[in-house]
Order: structure tokens, then C-alpha cells, then sequence
């Protein structure tokens, strides 16, 4: 029932979406954590998407296959009197672009209100195909 | 599918059941909008719902041009509906490969599913007219 199957592809979006949000949420928290529990400081992190056979053969759902790190060189900062400076007096911060994640996360939140969009026009039809003939 | 009440409804019957593949096949553009490299996929409605009237696989076959050629879709042993979808022709490609263009896929999306709403007006219509056929 190809109806039924927009829910899968459309839900499957949902998930993705919503880990890309998480992902831009946890990148904005730790925009300035000069240290984590590895006592690095915060490298940005970024999912992958890629799509994955779901229904009728040509259709076909999202999925995050991964979770990378961004692998461009860390801000270095120069500030003598923080504790975790180095010997010229440079602080490593987190590689995070602050304006790019502002954009990954409006991008990723309308992505996800169109999904919840198809979501609810399938719905409409299938409850419509549901009374038929009443 | 012999029977005259069967037939009358078959027309419908079958491009309500294009109508909902091709809703699902819309919605998977959508959600498939950020992942690089998809590439957005629809049908020929127009063809594939006379190939579903006549009773014919709905197929894109590929042009045979010498005798050791063999028909795509029998070749590659796929469903239905796998060799009617065809790729969308993008206006503004994208670095990506990602062919989706929301705003074509939305305006779809949203025609597609007031056509199916048609269609199952059009069945609750018949469906009133033997009614009242039937009963007198």
C-alpha cells in the first residue's frame, strides 16, 4: 500500500532531520569548550545523509549513516592568562562556525516542517480512501 | 476482471493506485532534499496510467538497436513500478548532485494529492449512481 509507505519515508526524514538538529545544538553549546573529557578542545561535528530503499523500489527514505568530525583547522586564540594556554600564550578553541550552523539548523528545521507537511497530506488521504463510498 | 460493476470502477481503481505511487514517489523527494547526490524521481503519469489500463507493465524501455539486445526491464527483473519512474531534469543543479528542487516537488506534492481527493470523488460518485441504479 503505497499510501502508508509515506509515512516510513517521510518519518524516516523526521529522524534525520531532528539528528542534524541535535547535532547543530550540540555544536552551538560547545562553541567556545577550549576542553572536553579528552581534554581537546570541541571539534564541530557534522551527519551524513544518505538515502535507503524503502516501499516501492524506486522510492526511498533518508538515513544519517555517520557522524563526522569537522576536520578544519581549530581557532587558535591568544590569551596568556587562560589556564589551558600554551607557552606563547595560544588557547585552542573549538572549530565551530557559529553562522553556518545558524544556517544548518534554519535548513534543517524546514526540512522538517515540510516532512511533517506530507506527513499530514497523507494522512488526509488515507482517512479520505477510509470513507469511501459512506 | 470480468464483471460490469468491476469494470466500471477499474479506470478509477487504477489511477487512484498510480496517484498514490506517485504520492509516495514525491514524498520521498522531499525527504530525500538534503542528501547529497539523490537524484529526484517521478512518472509519466499520462503513460503509465494507459499502460496500467491496458494492462501493460509500465516500462522506459531502453532503445533495442542491434539483434543481441535484451528488454531492460525484463532484464533487471524489477517490480512494476521500478522502470516507469524517470529522472527530473534540474533548472538549477546543485554542487552537490542533489536534483531536488523543493518548490517543484511541493507544488507536485500538493496537485497530486487534490487529484487523488478528485478520484475518490469521482468513485463516491459512481458508487451513489449504481446505488441508485440498484435500488430504484
Amino acid at each position: 500500500m503505497s499510501l502508508s509507505t509515506v509515512f516510513d519515508i517521510a518519518g524516516s526524514a523526521l529522524t534525520a532531520q531532528s539528528q542534524r538538529l541535535n547535532t547543530v545544538a550540540s555544536n552551538l553549546a560547545n562553541a567556545d569548550s577550549a576542553a572536553g573529557p579528552d581534554d581537546k578542545a570541541y571539534r564541530a561535528k557534522q551527519v551524513v545523509f544518505s538515502s535507503v530503499p524503502m516501499g516501492a523500489a524506486p522510492a526511498s527514505g533518508v538515513r544519517v549513516t555517520g557522524i563526522v568530525e569537522d576536520p578544519s583547522p581549530m581557532k587558535q586564540v591568544h590569551d596568556p592568562r587562560h589556564p589551558l594556554a600554551d607557552s606563547k600564550g595560544y588557547v585552542t578553541m573549538p572549530n565551530v562556525n557559529v553562522v553556518e550552523e545558524m544556517v544548518n539548523m534554519i535548513s534543517a528545521s524546514r526540512s522538517y516542517q515540510n516532512n511533517v507537511e506530507v506527513m499530514n497530506t497523507a494522512k488526509t488521504l488515507l482517512l479520505k480512501t477510509l470513507t469511501l463510498g459512506q | 476482471m470480468a464483471n460490469p460493476i468491476d469494470n466500471a470502477f477499474k479506470f478509477h481503481a487504477d489511477a487512484l493506485n498510480l496517484r498514490a505511487f506517485r504520492q509516495e514517489l514525491l514524498a520521498a523527494n522531499i525527504a530525500n532534499a538534503d542528501t547529497p547526490g539523490y537524484q529526484a524521481r517521478d512518472i509519466d503519469f499520462k503513460k503509465s496510467l494507459q499502460d496500467a489500463f491496458a494492462g501493460r507493465q509500465p516500462t522506459v524501455e531502453l532503445a533495442r538497436t542491434a539483434r543481441g539486445h535484451v528488454s531492460s526491464a525484463a532484464a533487471r527483473g524489477l517490480g512494476a513500478g521500478a522502470d516507469a519512474a524517470l529522472y527530473r531534469t534540474v533548472v538549477q543543479p546543485s554542487l552537490d548532485g542533489n536534483t531536488v528542487d523543493m518548490d517543484v516537488e511541493r507544488a507536485q506534492f500538493a496537485e497530486n494529492a487534490i487529484r487523488y481527493e478528485a478520484n475518490l470523488t469521482f468513485i463516491n460518485g459512481q458508487l451513489k449512481t449504481l446505488l441508485a441504479a440498484i435500488q430504484g
